[in-house]
C-alpha cells in the first residue's frame, strides 16, 4: 500500500490526531495528514464533530453536578465536626 | 455562594465547604462511600496542617488542593493490579473498531449521527447526558482518570503522566481510546 493509500484508509491513526489535536499540538507532518485523511472520509469528519460535542458535554456535566442537590447528612457532617473540635482541643 | 477567606476557621469547615467537597469528590471518584470518606481525610488532614498555611489562597482552595491530592492516590490504587487487567483487556476490545490490516472502520462501529448530539430538544439532550454517564462509568479506572483530569480538571499533561504514572505515548493512546469507547457506547445506547 502506497504512503497515501495508508493515511487515506488508516482511520485508526486519524482518530488518534482528532484526539490529540483537541487537547495539545500535532506536528506540521500530523496536521497535513489529518487534513489529507478528513478530505476524503466522512465517518472521521463525523467523528470529530461528535467528540468536540462529547467534550463539551463531559465538560457541562460536571459542572452540573457540582450543583446538584446531592448532600451529606447532617449526623455526618456533626461527628465530622465534633472530630474536628476534638483535634483543635488536642493542639 | 461561599465567601472567600484567607484565613482558617476549622470550627466553620463542615457547614461551608462539606457539601462543595463531596459534590467535588464524588464527580470525580462516582461512588458515595468513597466520597465520604475522602471528605473526612481531608478535613483531618488540614487540621494537621493549619500552622503551615500561609494564606496564599482562599481557604476553600486550600481544602480542595488537599482533596485533590487525595483522588489522585484513589486514582493509583485503583488503577494498579487488577485494573490494569481490565484496561488491557478493553484496549483489544477497542481495536475491533478497526480493521487490523489498514486501521479502516470496521462497518458495524463507523461513526453513525446521534440526534440527540444535533438536537436542541432538552429531553433528548437529558436522555444522552443520562448514557453518558454510564458510558463514562464503564471506562477501565486507569482511562477514567486519565480522561477526567484532562477535561474536567484541565491539568497538564505532564502532570497527569507523572501523578499516574504513565508515559506521554500511553497517554495519548489513552486518551485516544477513551474517547473511541465513548462515542461508540453513546451511538450503540442511544440508537
Amino acid at each position: 500500500m502506497s504512503y497515501l493509500n495508508k493515511i487515506i484508509y488508516n482511520c485508526k491513526q486519524a482518530t488518534f490526531l482528532i484526539e490529540k489535536k483537541q487537547l495539545g499540538r500535532l506536528s506540521f507532518r500530523e496536521e497535513i495528514e489529518l487534513r489529507i485523511h478528513l478530505a476524503g472520509c466522512g465517518m472521521c469528519v463525523l467523528y470529530n464533530k461528535q467528540s468536540r460535542v462529547i467534550n463539551h458535554m463531559v465538560q457541562q456535566l460536571f459542572q452540573d453536578s457540582l450543583k446538584n442537590e446531592l448532600k451529606l447528612d447532617d449526623a455526618f457532617k456533626a461527628d465530622l465536626q465534633a472530630r474536628i473540635e476534638e483535634g483543635l482541643g488536642n493542639k | 455562594m461561599i465567601t472567600e477567606t484567607t484565613v482558617l476557621n476549622p470550627h466553620k469547615w463542615v457547614a461551608t465547604y462539606a457539601d462543595y467537597l463531596y459534590a467535588y469528590a464524588i464527580v470525580r471518584i462516582n461512588d458515595q462511600d468513597t466520597a465520604k470518606d475522602l471528605v473526612q481525610e481531608t478535613f483531618l488532614a488540614a487540621l494537621e496542617k493549619v500552622d503551615r498555611f500561609e494564606g496564599k489562597s482562599t481557604e476553600r482552595t486550600w481544602l480542595t488542593a488537599i482533596l485533590k491530592n487525595k483522588i489522585v492516590d484513589v486514582y493509583r490504587k485503583k488503577s494498579s493490579g487488577l485494573a490494569i487487567a481490565s484496561a488491557s483487556k478493553a484496549a483489544q476490545e477497542q481495536d475491533e473498531f478497526f480493521e487490523e490490516d489498514n486501521g479502516h472502520w470496521k462497518a458495524a462501529y463507523a461513526p453513525q449521527p446521534i440526534a440527540g448530539m444535533d438536537d436542541q430538544d432538552p429531553l433528548l439532550k437529558k436522555e444522552l447526558n443520562s448514557i453518558l454517564q454510564k458510558c463514562l462509568q464503564k471506562l477501565p479506572a486507569l482511562w477514567n482518570a486519565v480522561f477526567t483530569m484532562k477535561h474536567i480538571d484541565d491539568a497538564a499533561t505532564e502532570n497527569i503522566c507523572a501523578e499516574l504514572h504513565v508515559t506521554p505515548a500511553n497517554f495519548w493512546v489513552i486518551i485516544h481510546r477513551a474517547k473511541v469507547n465513548l462515542r461508540a457506547c453513546l451511538q450503540k445506547n442511544w440508537n
